[in-house]
């Protein structure tokens, strides 16, 4: 089984965004980025089918800008086999990705294509649904357990009243929601081994589809400040701003 | 200017997330279809029908939708997506499942999670763990929309009775089946719809310990919820979660006990009309945005605001 690992660059976890002083976008200059955090989670389970034999091949994929090669490095170094870097100039929407994403599923034919369930720069959670829709695949989206027996998998899934666990053919789409599985560190040996691990890279332009953007950004802009709060000394006191200030209780 | 909202429900009732979504597309135009599909949810389509502002009901009462499978809502969600220029759904796990395999189908780039309508193709969204609001102008023809929930005061019955039409189902293309569902069940209000909210962190240090606010919940008609690090630990079960990638809940009081006020948790309650956080590090960051603070350990605090409720 070949599995496909579509990873994303994105500003690290810790980093709290601000806009830019013009407003016309995140200030990105010289903060740190990372893999996002739900594509290691995605990784990681590819590996672990690999090391328990239910896998033969994992390949990492990304959609992005050249500084991607750098996110794809740590996946080699986390056991992808393999990388894919679908270059693009700018930065482009979950649609193109998908598209972009397509055609790599074309050419490789994996069984199984794991994705993290958002990326935590755009939070938009669409390009997993997007990928399976574009392939006719079966989707299973916020995963916490992978079962896989013969040409089906069984994946139980977290949703907003609890977990559902439904059965999909392979292919199909799996994104993973964050208690699937804790990813593994890379080891020294293993970055140093991912160096000379194969990582191609095809241009997303030439791959024959229209790339352009379908939304603008016209600003961004800092959510609305909270107004500063008291701190109270005791549980009376709170209790009493709660009932009389705030007139929250009663 | 035809709009589609994808009503979500469990077969017996509506969803105020559906109500919610319904306020935003009343915003963007006026007239308003809701799809309801499941099975034997006919009840639902009526309640559906009488709610404020919306045109027409839209029937779609089949075995194939009983569990609401992404492949199948989407499937057929495009065999009448022709007639309409704005789809939209609930930024719920129901709407967030199906609705970007619909935009894919349609070529069109979804548009998630808005916070408000600023015009036919303008819309707010928060990004970043909600750090920062985008503000985004869609140029495709057919606008495909997810709504977040608390940003969008739900639409209550109306007078006038909306027209329910049966549309066809299109069947199921059997890639994914169902196996089981194991759904909380509480005598609380859920997560999302209540009007107070008390959530504990890492600091409860156990399942157990919830029981300290379980109490206090009750006596408040609270609902329970709960940082990343209560679950992960296994505190308490995943649906309890509040925060980036968790539950996105506005209520009138929230309060926030043991949880340190990381970003991503800030995410999912800091829109609640009254903070209180109780923590014994006065430096949490969830003092930043607490309306009143109470730096004092759980263990003395919960027990003593129990007594005196
Ligand atoms: C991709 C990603 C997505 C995430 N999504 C979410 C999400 O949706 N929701 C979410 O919540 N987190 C999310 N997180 C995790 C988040 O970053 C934090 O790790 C998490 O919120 C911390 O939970 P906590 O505040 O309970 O634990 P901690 O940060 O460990 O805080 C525990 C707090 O309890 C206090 N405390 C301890 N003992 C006591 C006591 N006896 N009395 C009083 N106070 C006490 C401590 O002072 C401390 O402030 C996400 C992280 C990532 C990377």
């Amino acid at each position: 089984m070949k599995i496909l690992v579509p990873i994303k660059r994105v500003v690290d976890y810790n980093v709290k965004v601000r806009p830019l002083s013009d407003q016309s976008n995140v200030d990105l200059n010289n903060v740190k980025m990372s893999v996002n955090p739900f594509c290691e989670i995605a990784l990681e389970e590819a590996v672990r089918l690999k090391e328990s034999g239910a896998a033969s091949e994992v390949i990492a994929v990304t959609v992005g800008k050249q500084d991607s090669q750098e996110q794809l490095r740590t996946a080699l170094a986390l056991g992808a086999d393999r990388a894919i870097l679908v270059e693009s100039d700018n930065l482009v929407e979950p649609l193109v990705i998908a598209k972009a994403l397509a055609n790599i599923c074309e050419d490789e034919n994996p069984n199984l294509i794991i994705l993290g369930k958002q990326a935590i720069d755009g939070d938009n959670n669409q390009t997993g649904q997007m990928l399976a829709a574009l392939m006719g695949y079966a989707q299973a989206t916020n995963a916490s357990e992978i079962n896989i027996s013969g040409d089906s998998a069984n994946v139980t899934r977290e949703i907003d009243g609890g977990l559902q666990t439904i059965q999909v053919s392979l292919p199909a789409i799996v994104t993973t929601d964050l208690r699937l599985n804790e990813p593994r560190y890379a080891s020294l040996p293993n970055i140093m081994k991912a160096k000379k691990k194969e990582l191609n890279i095809i241009s997303l332009a030439d791959m024959g589809f229209d790339i352009s953007n379908r939304t603008e950004l016209l600003s961004v802009e800092l959510p609305a400040e909270r107004a500063a709060g008291v701190t109270v000394e005791s549980v009376d006191e709170l209790m009493d701003k709660l009932k009389n200030e705030a007139k929250v209780i009663s | 200017m035809k709009i589609l909202v994808i009503a979500e429900h469990d077969n017996n009732n509506l969803k105020g997330s559906t109500n919610s979504t319904i306020a935003a597309a009343r915003e963007i135009g006026s007239d308003i279809n809701v799809l309801v599909a499941g099975l034997a949810c006919s009840n639902v389509a009526n309640e559906v029908a009488s709610l404020d502002g919306v045109t027409t009901v839209l029937l779609a009462d089949d075995a194939a939708y009983e569990n609401f499978l992404a492949e199948d809502i989407a499937k057929l969600v495009i065999s009448i997506a022709d007639d309409f220029e704005y789809i939209l759904a609930p930024a719920t796990t129901f709407g967030k499942n199906f609705l970007p395999r619909v935009s894919a189908l349609l070529d069109s780039q979804q548009i998630s999670e808005i916070t408000a309508v600023l015009g036919p193709d303008t819309f707010k969204r928060p990004i970043y763990a909600g750090s920062c609001i985008a503000t985004v102008k869609t140029l495709d023809d057919k606008k495909i929309i997810s709504v977040r929930s608390t940003a969008f005061d739900g639409v209550n019955s109306g007078s006038a009775i909306a027209e329910v039409k049966d549309i066809a189902s299109v069947g199921t293309d059997g890639k994914s089946s169902f196996v089981n569902e194991e759904l909380a069940v509480s005598d609380r209000p859920e997560l999302t719809a209540a009007d107070i909210v008390i959530s504990g962190g890492r600091g409860m240090q156990s399942g157990d310990n919830f029981h300290l606010l379980d109490s206090i919940a009750d006596k408040l008609g609270a609902a329970v919820g709960a940082s990343r690090a209560a679950v992960d630990a296994g505190f308490v079960p995943n649906d309890y979660q509040v925060g980036q990638t968790g539950k996105i809940v506005a209520p009138d009081l929230y309060i926030a006990v043991g949880i340190s006020g990381a970003i991503q948790h800030l995410a999912g309650m800091k829109d609640s009309k009254v903070i209180v956080a109780i923590n014994k590090d006065e430096d949490a960051p969830i003092f930043q945005v607490a309306d009143y603070g109470l730096v004092a350990d759980l263990f003395e605090a919960l027990p003593e605001l129990d007594s005196k409720l």
